[in-house]
């Protein structure tokens, strides 16, 4: 069946079965690779992109449910000039990323929670950031939220140095 | 630089008896396999054959560049191109090797740029054979342990470009990446000097500029490098004095992050090809059994489903698209056999290894002293514990996927492994081609944590066997419960340790007798100064894979020897911290790195009621990191980790701020395994299924911090990748026996509390 909707503000048609997953369409439909697959049962959150505005996991959403909805993906967050949304920048300052598989869904989860609470607490980006990254880059996610969101100014490297015998 | 080398080692191993062949190919083993490959040529292993070296020029100087000893070209633009026969899959390998060779070569870091290694043995990694000989020149024990399967890959071709072992930097770095920066300069010194008609010594490099400050003149390195090209290089040229390091040392900022964090990165997974299809694959339930009959039709009723193939020992469904895919196999109901190991479940193997600790004969022993005299002796306080910890699963957050596509008698795979070379061997084999005709096109990996060697990933066999038979280019992505009950897991293991505390409250003896496939010692080895120690391995197979997991075996023996610790201070009546320090060779890097994360933790300092701190210590990969782990636990028994404090000492560190991340989120996924994480086995098969039943630890539950501090020691430089991981399990379990009385000894945590 044809399935109408929207993704980073383009209007584009699908031909597929109802029941495929979102993310499978964007994937393989319309070549948008950057939103990722990582369980299959939305316990990870590679998937996440926004509905309407809102955080959704889309390897467990069916195609049929966003017809003639608004889709945004990682590759439509940055500006129409190629600015990066300042969320993907506080990303490259903090060096987040590390395999970066995760990534995706982590700067399209972080993007949804300041959207809705604006400056989010630790208490508030505890229970929202619920993404899993296997290469325990959570310290640095965190640090990136609060400098995206003016709470913290990020200096890069943390680790301290000092000099020992050898 | 490293050691030499001993040219004997091949020799000595080549004559050892081929041993009972053991499941699973270790990571070490491959290692050892690629030295002894190239044995005997104790100096200038980085310089390459003349036949190497010209392939080298063949596929690289495409641009106008010039390529010197197949590490590294310059261009007429003076942009140095670095080649990496490691793997970076955001460990920041690249940028720290690139750091290494630009700091001695006096390039302009602004036009540096690091490249992933063409998969061609032209690129075979020297430098890291000469690491890891040297590693293992001490240890002739090890290479005769090597099972025969290892000792057949002798006579192979030189496939080593592999990433593990924590290697990159302290082997290919210090061996390879600085000698060939510093090699390099001297030529391009030289051939300013003829140029400019001047003698060499009045030459200054810097910025990738070589200038005569007395004539004011200066050549660019773009300008020079065609002479320096053809100029001999020296095997030996003289290292910077670390004083004198630019980028050594500075935390410069990964290459590859913008692409991660804008969605453009390719990823194997998201590689795709014209008229490509997809595919998905249910192997056996049961490692070892096999397909006996499948039903194709249900699959093929299923709209995009295009083909069911069968393998030996899996079922195969091949569609327009991964859900079509998916959808397919779901509707099959294959039938498999056990291969006999129906018996085999967790509770079986642990029960096996307590009956073989206590009537089999250990296959190895380390340690000195009499031992059985001081556990005897009047007056010696006898100590015992028994420590069980699970299989691991690695959990890349990328699921396996390689692409494959047969054409004119050449099998193209595009994924991501951490052995290029190795996984054109292992994928030749399969297909039952010459490695030839096999090509391998690396592309980013989502994590590897030891998963992606060509010793253990099966998916390159079920690539190549299903890329051979289908006219169009094809993609296998494995599921994520394919990938969870299908894993080389970090082996299940279990130890009884035991110790006598003598009248002056130290110990006199200590013992562990720990069961698993691998003989540990060879990267787990004992630190602490005890006057009789036997450390027994007793060697137990499943039907599993032992696979390497990030560490390997020092996430399971630092566990038990740091656990210990703490119950024989605690009966020792003694602080932790100044249990283990009197332990430790007074003055030594030990006692520096534990006293320093006490302080930086304020071991001393009291703290609210409820909340405790753990602490331990563990060396591996040339690393010695103490952790500090502060907890409190929560009304429902779980503990909560508050602050976590690693200190560090690597000898050198490269790049702080890559050092850092790798530290953390070491010290993170050994939270997370100790917190939650176990593959367990019934009737052969593994239970497990998906992150549902397998949880990840998650942001609210990790540290908000990771305290990293490095001491720059300058001692042999150590690995980054993997020595962060060991200390925080037990140190959890420290913290938690500390704030509850609990004392954990069998993981996971969260199994004990709920229990």
């Amino acid at each position: 069946m044809a399935i109408s909707f929207t993704v980073n503000d383009t209007p584009v048609s699908v031909e597929a079965e109802g029941d495929t997953p979102l993310l499978w369409v964007l994937r393989e439909d319309l070549a948008l690779t950057g939103t990722k697959f990582g369980c299959g049962v939305a316990a990870c959150g590679a998937c996440s992109v926004h509905v309407d505005g809102k955080l959704v996991r889309s390897c467990s959403l069916p195609v049929s449910d966003v017809a003639g909805r608004a889709i945004t993906t990682i590759e439509g967050l940055k500006s129409a000039d190629g600015t990066l949304h300042a969320v993907q920048q506080a990303w490259i300052a903090a060096q987040v990323p590390q395999c970066g598989y995760c990534q995706s869904g982590q700067i399209m989860a972080a993007t949804a929670l300041i959207k809705a609470v604006g400056r989010p607490n630790e208490a508030q980006i505890d229970a929202a950031m619920t993404n899993l990254c296997r290469c325990g880059t959570y310290p640095r996610i965190r640090k990136a939220i609060l400098a995206a969101t003016g709470q913290a100014v990020y200096a890069a490297a943390s680790a301290t140095m000092g000099e020992g015998a050898a | 630089m490293a050691d030499n080398p001993t040219p004997h080692l091949a020799e000595d191993t080549a004559n050892t008896p081929a041993k009972p062949k053991r499941k699973g190919v270790k990571r070490r083993a491959f290692l050892v396999g690629g030295a002894l490959l190239v044995g005997g040529g104790a100096f200038g292993l980085y310089l390459a054959e003349n036949s190497t070296r010209s392939r080298a020029k063949a596929l690289t100087e495409t641009d106008g560049a010039h390529n010197f000893l197949t590490w590294m070209k310059i261009a007429e633009d003076d942009t140095v191109t670095v080649y990496s026969p490691h793997i970076d899959f955001g460990q920041g390998t690249h940028t720290a090797l690139g750091q290494m060779l630009a700091d001695e070569l006096d390039a302009d870091w602004a036009k540096v740029v690091v490249e992933q290694a063409p998969a061609d043995s032209a690129f075979a990694n020297t430098a890291l054979v000469k690491g890891f000989m040297a590693e293992l020149s001490g240890m002739p024990g090890v290479v005769n342990a090597l099972p025969a399967a290892v000792i057949g890959m002798l006579t192979r071709s030189q496939n080593l470009q592999i990433t593990g072992g924590s290697s990159a930097v302290r082997f290919t770095g210090q061996a390879g990446m600085r000698v060939v920066g510093a090699a390099v300069r001297l030529a391009l010194i030289e051939e300013a000097a003829a140029r400019m008609k001047v003698p060499a010594s009045e030459l200054v490099a810097a910025n990738s500029t070589i200038s005569h400050p007395a004539t004011n003149r200066s050549l660019r390195y773009g300008e020079l490098a065609q002479g320096a090209a053809k100029r001999s290089l020296t095997s030996s040229p003289k290292l910077k004095d670390p004083k004198d390091f630019k980028l050594i040392g500075a935390g410069l900022p990964r290459a590859d992050i913008p692409s991660k964090v804008d969605g453009s990165a390719i990823y194997g997974i998201d590689f795709a090809l014209p008229d490509m299809r997809v595919a998905t694959i249910a192997a056996a339930p049961v490692r070892g059994g096999k397909l006996v009959s499948v039903d194709e039709a249900p699959a093929m009723a299923i709209k995009g489903v295009e083909q069911v193939v069968k393998l030996d020992d899996a079922v195969i469904v091949v569609a327009k698209g991964y859900w079509q895919a998916a959808k397919g196999l779901a509707a099959l109901s294959p039938e498999f056999s056990d291969g006999g190991h129906a018996g085999m479940s967790t509770a079986a193997i642990y029960a096996a290894q307590d009956e073989l600790r206590t009537s089999a004969k250990p296959s190895n022993t380390a340690g000195s002293g009499d031992v059985d005299a001081a556990f005897k002796a009047a007056g010696n306080k006898l100590i015992t514990a028994n420590y069980r910890v699970p299989f691991l699963h690695h959990a890349m957050m990328e699921p396996f996927a390689i692409t494959g596509h047969f054409k004119d008698g050449k099998l193209h795979l595009w994924g991501g492994l951490q052995d290029p070379l190795g996984a054109r061997d292992r994928a030749a084999k399969a297909a039952g081609l010459k490695m030839d005709d096999v090509v391998f096109h690396p592309m980013i990996m989502g994590g590897g944590f030891g998963r992606r060697f060509p010793g253990v990933t099966e998916i390159l066999d079920q690539i190549a066997l299903l890329a051979k038979q289908l006219p169009f280019p094809v993609k296998l992505i494995w599921s994520r419960e394919e990938e969870v009950r299908h894993g080389t897991y970090r082996p299940q293991s279990s130890a009884a340790l035991s110790a006598v505390l003598g009248a002056d409250g130290k110990i006199a003896a200590w013992r562990s007798d720990y069961v698993q496939g691998d003989n540990a010692e060879a990267e787990a080895g004992f630190i602490y100064d005890v006057p009789a120690t036997s450390r027994r391995h007793f060697e137990y197979t499943s039907n599993q894979i032992d696979g390497p997991w990030r560490s390997v075996n020092s996430t399971q023996i630092g566990f038990y020897n740091e656990s210990f610790m703490d119950e024989l201070a605690a009966a020792a009546g003694e602080d932790p911290y100044r249990f283990r320090r009197k332990h430790l060779p007074a003055g030594s890097r030990y006692v520096a790195v534990l006293d320093e994360v006490a302080a930086r933790a304020a071991w001393d300092s009291a703290l609210p009621d409820g909340h405790r701190r753990g602490i331990a210590i563990v060396e591996s990969f040339g690393t010695i990191v103490a952790e500090v782990v502060e907890v409190m636990m929560l009304p429902d028994g779980r503990p909560k980790v508050l602050k976590a404090f690693a200190v560090v000492d690597c000898g050198t560190v490269v790049n702080p701020l890559n050092a850092e991340a790798q530290i953390a989120g070491g010290l993170i996924m050994g939270l997370s395994a100790a917190m939650g994480e176990a593959i367990t086995l019934e009737k052969g098969a593994v239970v497990e299924s998906n992150f549902t039943d397998y949880p990840l630890i998650t942001l609210a539950d990790a540290p908000a911090e990771v305290d990293v501090h490095f001491i720059n020691s300058g001692a042999k430089m150590g690995g980054i990748g993997e020595p962060g991981v060991p200390p925080a399990s037990p140190a959890l379990a420290n913290a938690i026996a500390a704030a509850s009385g609990k004392r954990i000894r069998t993981l996971p945590i969260m199994a004990q509390i709920t229990a």
